[in-house]
């Protein structure tokens, strides 16, 4: 194996601890808490507006491909997709397609 | 060991129209296809996302690697951006943990926590009978998982036919999938001013600290979310 490949795998490894790490010291700290508790409906709302924050910041200070688009087009195609969500049932397959197109088109034309 | 029923009944959630497949699968594609771009070959691929599983830590990944970022600094920087699936974890796992079921389960199929595996997780876990709640999670956990490592492969494939419009297109599915499935779980007062605010306070704070943003941001709010929740 090459030192590059070896260095690759242990960037992997190393990446997936950091990862696991989280979700292992979760698992841990569930053993003690129950699901009526205060501390759980805590835990409960901080994980929802964590994930709300971390969605939030992908759609407006992107990284990667994403910030090549404008942020007002983005947030419109997020808008049109939650719109259609609702208008659809809760239909999920509807939006995500759409906004893939959309972003895309609008994106080479505008 | 596992019981099959509730096995596929979990498994079964990557299909129909609430179905992540097409999110995660987007998302998945569009790793495949950069950790080709940075060199790494089809194995390596695979390997990242069948022991990592969780999309901002593989983007991390692949940026700190490309600017050539220490060990060290590769960790810190994914376990900060991962450091979400901590709370995701203490408020999923208390409803899964049944004294009659094996520990193992839960330290092994904690590894599937991620946002799509959660939220259908968290939209479905009350129509599970609590002893089997454990077995759905990891039908449902290996479904959403098994997803996100083909998408790698079609990605890494596919790679030299995605142009740029095609990945910005793709990107975007991610967060409108979870926009959408956050916004069909705004059902109570608590749950829906969590999620409010976080998306407001998250990019607020990205002003402060960029790389904190999230968990300050989400910190703040879900713990005003609460108070709120519970003293109106």
């Amino acid at each position: 194996m090459s030192e590059m490949s070896s260095n690759i795998i242990v960037v992997i490894l190393v990446t997936s601890f950091a990862t696991y790490l989280s979700r292992f010291l979760g698992v841990v700290s569930s053993e003690k808490i129950k699901e009526t508790s205060k501390i759980f409906k805590w835990f409960n709302c901080i994980a929802y507006s964590v994930l709300a924050a971390l969605i939030a910041r992908m759609v407006i200070f992107p990284a990667g491909e994403l910030a090549e688009s404008g942020v007002v087009i983005r947030l419109l195609v997020v808008a049109v997709s939650v719109v259609m969500f609702l208008f659809t049932k809760k239909n999920l397959v509807y939006p995500t397609v759409l906004s893939a197109i959309l972003l895309s088109l609008l994106n080479s034309y505008l | 060991m596992i019981n099959s029923k509730y096995f596929f009944q979990g498994f079964k959630s990557i299909k129909g129209l609430d179905s992540p497949a097409l999110a995660l699968g987007a998302s998945f594609i569009a790793i495949g296809a950069l950790l080709k771009n940075i060199g790494f070959n089809i194995e390596q691929s695979i390997f990242s996302t069948f022991l990592t599983y969780a999309l901002p830590g593989s983007l991390v990944m692949a940026e700190s690697f490309l600017i050539g970022a220490s060990l060290i600094n590769i960790f810190l920087a994914v376990w900060l951006v991962n450091t979400r699936l901590y709370p995701m974890t203490v408020s999923l796992m208390p409803l899964l943990l049944h004294k009659s079921q094996p520990r193992w389960k839960y330290y092994l199929s904690c590894h599937f926590i991620a946002v799509s595996a959660w939220l259908i997780m968290k939209k479905n876990y009350q129509s599970i009978e609590k002893k089997h709640r454990i077995d759905f999670w990891i039908g449902i956990g290996t479904g959403t998982w098994s997803i996100a490592i083909a998408s790698t492969i079609i990605g890494f494939l596919a790679s030299d036919y995605l142009n740029k419009d095609m990945m910005i297109g793709l990107a975007i599915v991610n967060p409108v999938y979870f926009t959408c499935m956050m916004v069909g779980a705004m059902k109570s007062l608590q749950i829906s001013l969590s999620i409010i605010l976080g998306a407001i306070l998250g990019p607020a704070f990205f002003f402060i600290s960029p790389e904190w943003s999230v968990l300050y941001g989400g910190a703040s709010a879900g713990t005003i979310a609460y108070f709120i929740g519970e003293f109106k």
